[in-house]
């Protein structure tokens, strides 16, 4: 197991966000959170590398109490895409880089910006190399920050809404690009999902929050209309296309 | 300025062009600043050749010359120099830190601390009082204890910021705001001391705000310099953690930065810089804040460019204030501040309107 998490319990003062919440992803896979806003969600993401401390409950990463790891340590293993990213005056290609900065000691070496020419070429970013952020779209912009990731050549990988700002096409080759690199590299992701059906397309593992709580977890058979239903509010029914589970609010 | 390539490939080879494109900027800047040096420590009353000048400083010649280069001119020049090196690098990293591109020494609140010190110690310990016969020009009696209550005014103003950062959570966004605060507040307290005092310490608290170069010599040079220099080796180390802040605090958190750390020491070296120029040579507004902002139009915002590159640009633009100040109207020497400021405000503006041409 390379993320086990237990019994996590956290609060903003006297409002509880998350209550008792816990769960585990292999090497390899895809676990969605899945949830209405306010859910905790992206909080529970955020206490998963130390960004929040939670009040209880124990995160291990490879056997390691992630509270009890540095930042750079953590770094060395977990890599996350926030939710927010601010664009700046960088090239595209010094974005990346930094990507790789858990890894350098006083400057970047020769195979570190031959890995981010590696995933500039597989993450379509080539010939934007030598633009600036400030002058890229959301779509692209969303583009840099999961490539910054995916050089920090994480062991877990974590995504809070990683296609919030694209559109359609781009949700697919996002996506499509983090699950090959999961499966090449064997790496973990944990990803904020809000769109259900592309969840159900490229994930393994479901985790679905309701009010603080874990609801239901586990493979695709937990993802059943009733199961939605409850944790959401809304009544939907689940149907089969095309071999895909699709979700269908009624 | 570089033009864009033909193909921009995208690849590690043209990533290689674009930062020795950078490199090359910087050593174009290092070589402007160096003519400009040997020019300001040939011009002056006393007109010396640049020849006298090389000759001179290799330890070749003796009287005259010598006395005028090593005694008055050359700790002017590089007392520009490293001061205008330290403003710029500390502007470069307030811009960073504080998520602000208005973040600069004297726009936080640590320059208006240091005016206050001075005012007081002028006020206070008479450390200013009385005047020279000469054309009414103010002395400052007792330089020392003006400096280092201008130290501990500068250094005040910055621990009240880190102070609310650290113990109080506040966002960089409001350390800038508190800095704009104590600003006003310190200026109010310089003001009221004024409106209190007689005519000769309001002139020489004036005087002292005015920012003048020359008023280092080689003991207060070395202070600075091991302070500047010192800073931005600090600077330096941490250039990887400013690009990850430049990204936001939680992707940097997620890079393995210490965020809260790596801001509350970069705050504290900038200000420390900060403090120890202004009360060595008084107040010169606008070079921490245009420097960083040029540079960053020039070779774009990367820190492991961006900190030495302003070093540079500060250090160039102080010098050329200094010496136009110097040489305007000679004999008469203008306040160096109000160059800065006077040259600052349109060359911000016209970058404002400018962008960037580098690729």
């Amino acid at each position: 197991m390379i993320l086990s998490v237990k019994g996590i319990e956290f609060s903003y003062s006297s409002r509880t966000i998350l209550d008792k919440v816990g769960f585990s992803v292999q090497k390899g896979e895809f676990l969605s959170i899945l949830g209405n806003n306010g859910a905790g969600k992206s909080t529970l993401l955020k206490t998963l590398n130390k960004i929040l401390l939670p009040k209880k409950g124990s995160i291990l990463l490879d056997n390691q109490e992630v509270s009890e790891l540095s930042r750079l340590a953590i770094a060395l293993k977990m890599a996350y895409v926030s939710q927010h990213y601010e664009s700046n005056r960088q090239t595209v290609f010094d974005a990346v880089l930094l990507g790789r900065k858990p890894h350098i000691k006083w400057e970047a070496t020769a195979t570190d910006l031959a890995l981010v020419q590696g995933i500039l070429i597989k993450t379509g970013l080539k010939e934007f190399a030598l633009r600036y952020l400030d002058e890229l779209s959301g779509g692209e912009l969303q583009k840099v920050v999961i490539a910054r990731a995916l050089a920090q050549e994480p062991e877990v990988l974590l995504l809070d809404e990683p296609t919030s700002n694209l559109d359609l096409r781009n949700q697919i080759d996002v996506l499509r690009s983090i699950l090959t690199a999961a499966k090449e590299k064997n790496i973990a992701v944990v990803a904020v999902m809000h769109d259900l059906n592309l969840a159900l397309r490229f994930s393994d593992k479901f985790l679905l929050l309701q009010n603080t709580r874990v609801f239901a977890a586990g493979g695709s058979e937990v993802m059943t209309a009733e199961n939605i239903s409850q944790a959401y509010g809304v009544s939907v029914s689940v149907e089969r296309v095309q071999n895909q589970m699709v979700v269908i609010p009624s | 300025m570089v033009g864009s390539e033909t193909v921009p490939d995208g690849g590690v080879n043209h990533y290689l062009r674009y930062t020795w494109k950078k490199k090359l900027i910087m050593l174009g800047l290092l070589a402007m600043t160096a003519v400009l040096a040997l020019y300001a420590i040939s011009a002056g009353s006393a007109e010396l050749t640049p020849w006298q000048v090389l000759l001179t400083l290799l330890g070749q010649t003796e009287g005259h010359s010598q006395i005028i280069i090593w005694s008055i001119r050359l700790p002017r020049v590089l007392s520009a120099l490293v001061a205008g090196t330290g403003l710029a690098v500390a502007g470069a990293v307030m811009q960073n830190i504080l998520r602000n591109p208005l973040a600069s020494p004297t726009t936080i609140g640590i320059a208006q601390g240091a005016a206050f010190g001075a005012a007081l110690a002028i006020i206070g310990w008479g450390a200013g009082s009385s005047s020279s016969t000469g054309g009414g020009a103010v002395l400052i009696i007792n330089p020392y204890i003006v400096t280092i209550s201008a130290f501990v005014g500068a250094m005040l103003s910055t621990m009240i910021i880190i102070f609310l950062a650290q113990y109080k959570g506040v966002s960089p966004e409001s350390m800038v705001l508190a800095g704009f605060a104590l600003g006003f507040f310190f200026s109010a307290g310089t003001m009221l001391l004024q409106y209190f005092t007689n005519d000769v310490n309001v002139a020489a608290i004036v005087f002292w705000t005015f920012g003048d170069i020359g008023r280092a010599s080689w003991g207060e040079l070395g202070i600075m310099s091991c302070v500047v220099f010192g800073s931005l080796l600090f600077f330096l180390f941490n250039r990887w953690n400013y690009n990850a802040l430049d990204s936001g605090a939680e992707t940097a958190k997620g890079l393995g930065v210490n965020v809260e750390k790596t801001r509350k020491w970069g705050m504290f070296f900038a200000s420390l810089i900060t403090a120890t120029v202004v009360s060595f040579l008084g107040i010169m507004a606008f070079i921490g804040l245009v420097a960083p902002h040029l540079v960053k139009r020039l070779i774009g915002g990367d820190n492991r460019f961006l900190i030495p590159a302003s070093g540079v640009v500060g250090a160039l633009l102080l010098l050329a204030a200094d010496t136009l100040a110097r040489r305007i109207i000679a004999p008469v020497v203008l306040p160096v501040g109000a160059v800065t400021s006077f040259l600052g405000a349109p060359l911000f503006l016209y970058l404002l309107v400018r962008g960037s041409k580098l690729r």
